[in-house]
């Protein structure tokens, strides 16, 4: 066990001196989330107040939090990838480490960098004039559930980074999915004023109850129900994601 | 002789229908360097990669310091140092982190692990360079770190797969001096390579690997003792319109003596395998006299792995080869 901590500590410990010495991998995750923040906000402002009969910034960021959580998870697996393109992964897996740590600490990085990315968002939006209803046990609350809607996501990249053949197809994929999955949940208008095809794929989107929750945490306050089905969900999501995550890349990493 | 580190038994691999290992036997012993040689895709780099416990063979045996690599692979990957083929330094770390990170890896307690660290940034000559980033090193930097990486725990058994592969003729023999020193140290290092002169200047034994399967083995003086002939290389003189024609007649007109082998002609020039050098020298000299072809020059050589392999392969090196990994 304690072995297991040093080695998991060690990998864990290469990828923060990634994140703070490549800071533009952030940048570049956080541009369309940005862009979302202040252009969109700015321009539906005044347009939503009269038909949301709420501050429009504060309707959004929950949508834009999901979409920060969603691509920094997505990304996740790709340095993986690359290990596994230049040999790195080969001489990783040449040393006497639990195969479980390489992926552990990957896993455990990408969320922190997650968190770190939903803090940057949040203070951004409150710098905007978004007033969080559930005060600072909101924020905690917020990056909780972009934590929880990230494990997913993060797993499913994780399972990919030993798919996918090149690094190439693995951005396709990310760029195919973080957008066009926001705009198929409930992140920019409510649920209902979706057309029906929409609809219906909004609901089987994990983004949407944590795009609920979130909403409700920043809108109106503490809602039980709201927080409840976000809950149920995304573990379960979470669950059924990482049990596929470990048969498949086990089978790589056998 | 001590028993080996490394003892490899009947080992087989296919990918599909590609069969990269037809069933090798091989042994590396303490303080010697035992040497993989081979065209690309004759199999080397499947062997290395088994023993590192990264590919799983389809049958066979293979134990690292007496330790089976199929059924205790956590202790026999403790007992290795694999440097693979490719530079896997990572450029966003520095060559220090990259040492604690390995060592970490390689759990060295803390009453050692600074030693071992600054022990192994000194054998690479990196001592003054371990706060850079590996992304500003040279590319011979990065490799002196990555074969640093590999030692840092003092694996008894050193895996190196094509050291040597792309590097500058100064960074190639300070690689080598390394190789040599670990070697002293008394480490057994199994090395991977298709270069002929890497194989002659360091490895005390040689296995040469063609199609998935050991050709011939032996130290490289006695490969090339093994052949029993050496080499006269004859260059005709005369002018261009009728050298090439000279060249054939000469060819012709040793294929009779009893101590030639063998000749190949290409151009103006011909090569004779030949039985006895003493005797050979004078007669290939007589016969042509005799022939009334005027020789512009004639040198003697030993053979060299190339020709071993020639002869083993039935065919040059440098064809390569067609199947396996």
């Amino acid at each position: 066990m304690r072995k297991f901590v040093e080695e998991t500590h060690a990998q864990f410990t290469r990828w923060m001196l990634h994140l703070r010495r490549e800071p533009f991998s952030l940048a570049f995750n956080l541009l369309n989330p940005v862009i979302l923040l202040v252009f969109m906000g700015s321009a539906f402002q005044g347009m939503a107040r009269s038909s949301l009969g709420s501050d429009y910034r504060g309707y959004l960021l929950p949508g834009i939090l999901a979409l920060t959580a969603f691509g920094n998870s997505m990304a996740g697996g790709i340095p993986l990838l690359f290990d596994r393109e230049n040999g790195s992964l080969m001489r990783l897996m040449s040393a006497p480490i639990s195969r479980a740590s390489i992926i552990l600490s990957r896993f455990l990085a990408v969320n922190v960098s997650t968190m770190l990315q939903s803090l940057l968002i949040l203070v951004l939006g409150i710098a905007f004039g978004v007033r969080i209803a559930t005060g600072i046990g909101g924020v905690l609350a917020l990056l909780g559930v972009g934590l929880l809607l990230g494990f997913g996501i993060t797993a499913i990249s994780l399972m990919l980074a030993f798919r996918f053949e090149n690094h190439g197809d693995f951005f396709a994929v990310i760029g195919l999915t973080s957008l066009p999955l926001t705009f198929l949940s409930s992140a920019f208008v409510p649920i209902e004023s979706l057309p029906a095809w929409m609809r219906a794929v909004a609901l089987i989107n994990p983004m949407t109850y944590a795009i609920d929750a979130m909403r409700a945490l920043i809108l109106t306050g503490w809602n039980p129900q709201a927080l409840g089905t976000m809950a149920a969900v995304l573990v379960l999501f979470d669950a059924a994601m990482l049990w596929l995550g470990s048969r498949v890349i086990g089978r790589h990493l056998a | 002789m001590s028993a080996p580190l490394v003892r490899i038994d009947g080992l087989k691999k296919s990918f599909g229908d590609v069969v990269a290992l037809a069933g090798i036997s091989l042994q590396a012993h303490a303080g010697k360097i035992f040497g993989l040689l081979g065209p690309n895709g004759a199999g080397k780099s499947t062997t290395v990669k088994i023993l590192a416990g990264l590919i799983v063979a389809d049958s066979g045996s293979v134990e690292i310091a007496g330790r089976d690599v199929f059924k205790e692979p956590a202790a026999a990957r403790a007992a290795i140092g694999y440097v693979p083929q490719e530079v896997t330094v990572d450029p966003y770390l520095t060559a220090r982190e990259h040492l604690d990170f390995y060592a970490s890896l390689y759990h060295l307690p803390e009453t050692v692990r600074e030693t071992r660290i600054r022990e192994a940034l000194a054998l690479v000559g990196l001592v003054g360079q371990e706060q850079r980033r590996a992304r500003r090193l040279s590319g011979g930097t990065k490799k002196k770190l990555d074969l640093a990486c590999g030692l840092l725990h003092r694996p008894p058994v050193i895996l190196l797969d094509e050291p040597s592969l792309g590097l500058d003729v100064q960074v190639r023999h300070d690689v080598w001096n390394h190789v040599l020193e670990l070697k002293r140290q008394g480490a057994a290092i199994f090395l991977c390579t298709n270069y002929m002169d890497e194989a002659e200047r360091l490895c005390d034994e040689i296995a040469i690997i063609d199609r998935g399967g050991i050709v011939a083995e032996g130290a490289p003086e006695e490969l090339k003792g093994r052949l029993n002939r050496d080499i006269v290389a004859v260059e005709v003189a005369g002018s261009n319109h009728h050298h090439a024609d000279s060249a054939a007649a000469l060819e012709r007109a040793l294929a009779d003596l009893p101590v030639v082998r063998e000749a190949r002609r290409e151009g103006t020039r011909l090569k004779v395998y030949v039985e006895g050098r003493e005797t050979a020298l004078p007669l290939i000299v007589e016969t042509a006299a005799r022939a009334g072809i005027s020789v512009q020059s004639i040198t003697y050589s030993r053979p060299g792995l190339d020709e071993v392999f020639l002869h083993y392969a039935g065919r040059a090196f440098s064809e390569g080869a067609t199947n396996g990994a």
